[in-house]
Parts: structure tokens; sequence; C-alpha cells
């Protein structure tokens, strides 16, 4: 259950994407408004076309609404027109992402592919690695620390994609069908990892997901319909 | 972390084989250098070789390397008898062809006298001439070795030694002989008519001819007022060594060297495209990393630093291996490639600039690139 006691992590505000004019307009997103708080655990469900990713890519700072305000940590960084400029250094510090598809850097071995992002905010070299091997002990695929993406399994490269989105603790963790590539057993373990990461780390999760048998693990569900975004009615209030 | 290190690492087999072709192209640009270096230098050997300061020739002749020169032997007796002359001495040149073996040799006799200016420098292999006669120093180019005999005209020559780098224009290797042979050779292949003419005595020349006669000057003489001197007399002309030298380059080389000039240029150019290309298709395969990178939170700073460090990497690498590959194989070559280590600089500057600007190509495809490339998949 929501308690509004609780930060407010991600606030969007009568949010609003379309792309293209005229005949060729289409509404990906219209007037969504969403709270999500620290600790909470949240799904975004919807039939395939409905605007899941679109409003995703638009918490993550990826791509700018039409309209509406977005607030991540308390911090306003679309306002209507205005956009806040330094959306990346945003994403390193923030946001954490676990993508459909892994993303890992194909010419960078499971630990580098961690430690970069750590580099890049700033900690030595040491430092980076130390925290690297601590992620992937802890998400366990320790043992794959060396191993390049290509050789990863799908389940490995998943577990290693989501170690990199926790390396600089981020306090929004944004997943788009983090579990598709997964059976539904390996889901459910992905899913309770994210809980337990949530809870420990004082951060808030959104994730997409078609997985009917991992929902009773969210938090809240929310659904998205032609770009309207209606809450689950066992979870409103 | 350095990622161009680590993309590189990652694909080494391709880029030891992008490099193997940019290196192989490199060779060539280089080879075209040498070539063009050793076309100049070989051209100006000759007349720097005798050390002169003053050449004498035909009056009205740009000779004897730009136009054919006669004048008579004696001129030599009155060069050298010049106010500030220190050496003179007179020098015959004839292109012949000779068999050798199951070859025929085409060589450019030189004739001189021993003893004076205009002999071989430096000896590299065996000696210089000794005997007054049927001796022969020859370019070690020639293909042969002190001991091996030849016929030019009637008579047979013995080689006594080798000299390097000592040429003609057209790239046919010296031989010096005595000028006493050299006129016997000269009459023996003279055009039949001149010598059924020459035999009748009807418009006999003052005895034998030589092409030019070159002095040496006493320290502190200038050499135009001595050749200022000479030029007042009958049927002689003189240039200075610097005059030489210019007419040699400028009505000899020229064209040769206008020819590989251009040739050096779009073979230049082409390696541009092709580098260019080559990083800019590079930079292309890795959008979908670099978009990535940019949704991971790298700063542009980290994705330029990636592709201009790989094309530096690139075109270093060619280099390196083009210049490797041309110190092995230019002494293959049958002229002269002769590579200073200023066109080695002008080169890597050329590359340096033309990998720097074909990554300006890269990198401005990779900052305009969506992040959110990156989800799609
Ligand atoms: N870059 C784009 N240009 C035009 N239309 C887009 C673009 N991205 C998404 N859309 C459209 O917006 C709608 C919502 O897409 P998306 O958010 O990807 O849906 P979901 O993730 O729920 O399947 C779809 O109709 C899709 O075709
Ligand atoms: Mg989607």
């Amino acid at each position: 259950m929501a308690d509004d006691r609780r930060r407010v992590l991600v606030e969007v505000q009568g949010v609003a994407k379309h792309y293209g004019t005229g005949d060729a307009r289409v509404d990906a997103l219209r007037n969504a408004d969403l709270k999500v708080h620290a600790g909470e655990v949240v799904a975004l469900l919807g039939p395939s076309g409905s605007g899941k990713t679109t409003l995703l890519n638009i918490i993550g700072c990826i791509i700018d609404p039409s309209e509406g305000r977005v607030s991540l940590d308390g911090e306003r960084v679309f306002d209507n027109r205005w956009l806040r400029h330094d959306l990346r250094r945003l994403r390193l510090d923030k946001i954490g992402f676990i993508f459909q598809a892994h993303n890992l850097l194909p010419f960078l071995n499971a630990t580098d592919n961690v430690a970069l992002v750590l580099q890049l905010a700033g900690k030595s070299r040491e430092q980076a690695q130390a925290r690297a091997h601590e992620l992937l002990e802890y998400l366990e695929v320790g043992h794959r620390a060396r191993a390049m993406p290509a050789l990863l399994s799908g389940g490995e490269a998943q577990r290693v994609a989501i170690a990199r989105a926790l390396a600089n603790s981020p306090r929004i963790i944004l997943a788009d069908e983090p579990t598709a590539a997964l059976d539904s057993t390996r889901a459910g373990i992905v899913i309770d990892l994210l809980r337990r990461l949530a809870a420990e780390q004082d951060a808030c999760i959104i994730a997409v997901t078609h997985d009917d048998k991992i929902l009773d693990r969210f938090d809240r569900r929310f659904f998205l319909r032609d770009g309207r975004l209606v809450p689950n009615s066992a979870d409103a209030g | 972390m350095n990622l161009a290190l680590r993309d590189v690492r990652h694909n080494l087999f391709r880029f030891v084989l992008t490099c193997l072709g940019l290196g192989l192209l490199m060779t060539v640009v280089l080879a075209m250098m040498g070539i063009y270096n050793g076309l100049v230098a070989d051209a100006l050997n000759i007349v720097k070789a005798p050390q002169a300061d003053i050449w004498v020739v035909e009056a009205q002749t740009q000779g004897p390397f730009a136009e054919a020169s006669a004048i008579p032997g004696a001129t030599r007796d009155a060069v050298a008898r010049l106010h500030g002359v220190a050496q003179a001495g007179s020098l015959t040149y004839q292109t012949v062809e000779a068999p050798f073996r199951d070859r025929t040799l085409r060589l450019y006799v030189i004739g001189y006298e021993r003893g004076r200016p205009g002999g071989p420098q430096q000896i590299a292999q065996g000696r210089g001439l000794e005997a007054g006669h049927f001796e022969l120093v020859a370019d070690i180019k020639t293909g042969l070795v002190p001991g091996d005999t030849l016929v030019l005209g009637r008579k047979r020559f013995t080689v006594v030694g080798l000299v390097r780098d000592t040429m003609n224009s057209g790239g046919d290797p010296a031989v010096y002989i005595t000028l006493a042979d050299a006129q016997v050779l000269q009459t023996q292949l003279a055009p039949p008519a001149a010598r059924v003419q020459a035999a009748r005595g009807a418009t006999a020349p003052a005895g034998p001819t030589v092409a030019a006669v070159i002095a040496r000057l006493d320290p502190n003489v200038d050499p135009q007022t001595v050749a200022q001197t000479v030029r007042q007399w009958k049927h002689l002309s003189a240039l200075t060594q610097a005059e030489q030298e210019d007419i040699l380059v400028r009505s000899v080389v020229d064209k040769a060297r206008k020819q590989i000039g251009l040739f050096l240029g779009i073979l230049l150019t082409v390696s541009a495209v092709v580098i260019a290309l080559i990083i800019y298709t590079m930079t292309m395969e890795k959008l979908k990393q670099i978009a990535t990178l940019k949704l991971i939170g790298a700063p542009d700073r980290t994705i330029v630093g990636l592709i201009v460090q790989q094309s530096l990497a690139l075109g270093v690498a060619g280099l390196g291996l083009g210049l490797v590959l041309i110190l092995l194989v230019k002494d293959v070559f049958p002229r002269r490639v002769l590579l200073e280590p200023v066109n080695v600089v002008a080169l890597t500057g050329i590359i340096l600039v033309v990998c720097v600007l074909a990554s300006g190509l890269g990198v401005r495809a990779a900052l305009r690139v969506d992040p959110a490339t990156a989800l799609g998949s």
C-alpha cells in the first residue's frame, strides 16, 4: 500500500506525449498522473502500443514529454516547455535503467560493464572494481565476473545489467520488461530481488511487465490503455 | 578504463586486418614519395658527383645533361690556365647498350681523366681505375661485379670497382672509363655516315671532342666571374654548379617529377577517402553501443574520445606498418627509393589530420544519435 508520508521519488503530472502532426499524429500518452514513493515496487501493464515504454522513457529522461510536469526525487526536470539540460548526469546519479535487451557493452567483461558507470560517476578504478564485484556477488553472478557479455546466458546477462543499473545506488530504478527473456520462476526471482533492493536502498522501482504470474509481487499496478493511465481498481485508495 | 582500447581488443582480428590494409596503402604512398625523391636525388647526383664549381660547355647549349654538347678536347688546358681555377678536367657522357651474358645492359658511360676532377667519388667495392685502358668502374645497379668483363664498342673492358647511386636521369646506371677509351668508343659508335666522312678527312673535326670541362676554383673565387670570362670565348659557354643543378631539375626531371607528384596527390586523396570511410563505418557500427553509453549517462567527452582515439590508433598503426614495409622492400625497387625524415613527418601530419577530420564525421553522427535507439530490441 502507498504510504503518503514517505518521500515521493517520481511525480508525473498531466504528462502527454504525441508524435508527428496532423493526420500522422499519434497520441502515445495522454494526461498521465503518477506518484511513486521510496520503497515502492510498481508495475506498468497494458497491451502493446499502449504507451508503457513512452511513459517509462519520459520518467527516465530519455525522451521529453510534449506537455506536463515531471519531478524526480523532488527536482523538477520538465515543467511544460522548460527542460533541465544535463539529463545525462541526472541519469547517471539518480536513475538505474534495466532494458528489455540487456544492452551490455560487448567489448567490456561483466565487471567492467558495471565498473564503467561507477567510474563515469567519479569513482576511482579500484573503488569501481571492488563495488562491481560486490554487486555481481550480490546478484549471484560473481562467478561470471570476467566473462564477456556474448558468453553469458540470458539470465546472467540480465543480472549483470541489473547490477549495472544499481551500481550508483540510484533512487529510481526503471525496468522495461526486465523478465521478458526469463522463464516465470527466474522472473519471480528477479522481481523479488528488485523488491529487496527497493527496501534496502530506499529506492522505488517501476517495471513494465506482461507476465501475469508475477503480478502479485508488485505493491501497485497501473494499466495503460490508448495512452491513458488508470490505476488498478484493487490498488486505488 | 579506456573504451577505445577495450573495443579494439574485443575486435582485434578485424582491427589488425584493417591496419594491414591501411598499412599497405601507406606503403604505396611512401614508395611513391621515395621514388619521387630518388628521381630528383639520382638526377642531381650525377651533377654533384664531380664536385665542380664551373661547367664549360658548347655555346648556346645547356649541356651536357639537358642537351648534347661537344667542345674541343683542348679546352681543358685553356680553362686550367684561367686565374682562380685550381683544377680542371674533361668529361664525356654517352649512353650505350652492351651485351653482357644473356642480357643487354644499357649504360651511361662517363669518360674522365684520371687524376683530374670528374671521376668516381666513393668506391663501394674493388678499386678505382689504375690502368690507362680497358678498365671500368660500374654502378652497383648494373649487376656487374669486379672481375666481370664486357665489350664496349670493339674493346673488352674489365670491371675493377663499384660505386653506388650513379645514374643518368633516365635511370641508366653509370660506368666510368678513361677519357681516352671514351673518345675511341665515341668514334666507334658514331653513325656510319659520319665515320665515312671522318675517314675521308673531309670535315675532320679539330681532334677529339669532349662533352664538358669542369673546373674547381680556388677558395674565395666567385664562380660567376670565372663563368663570365669563359662566356666571352668563342663557341663556349659556362654554367656554375648551381645553374647546372637548376637546369637539370627544371628541364630534365621536371616532367617526371610532376607526373609522380600528381600521382602522389591522387594516392593521398584516395588514402584520405579510404581512412575517412573506415572510420565512419567503424562509428556507424557502434551507434547502438554509443546510444547505450548515452543512456547510462556517459558524457560526450567519453564518446568523442572513443571514436577519435580509435581512428588515431588506426592511422598511426597503418602508418607504422607502412613505414616498416617500405624500409623492408625499398631496395628491391629498380630505382632508388629515398625516404627523407621530413617526408615521414609530413605524411604523419597528413594522416593525423585526415584521421581527426574523418572522426569528425563519425563524432557528428554519434552525438546526434538518440539514446532511445538503444532500447529497440
Ligand atoms: N518514436 C516514435 N515515433 C512515432 N510513434 C511512436 C514512437 N514511439 C512510439 N510511438 C507510438 O506511440 C505508441 C505507444 O508506444 P509505446 O510506448 O512503445 O508502447 P508500448 O511500450 O506500450 O508497447 C504506439 O502507437 C507507437 O507506435
Ligand atoms: Mg514497449
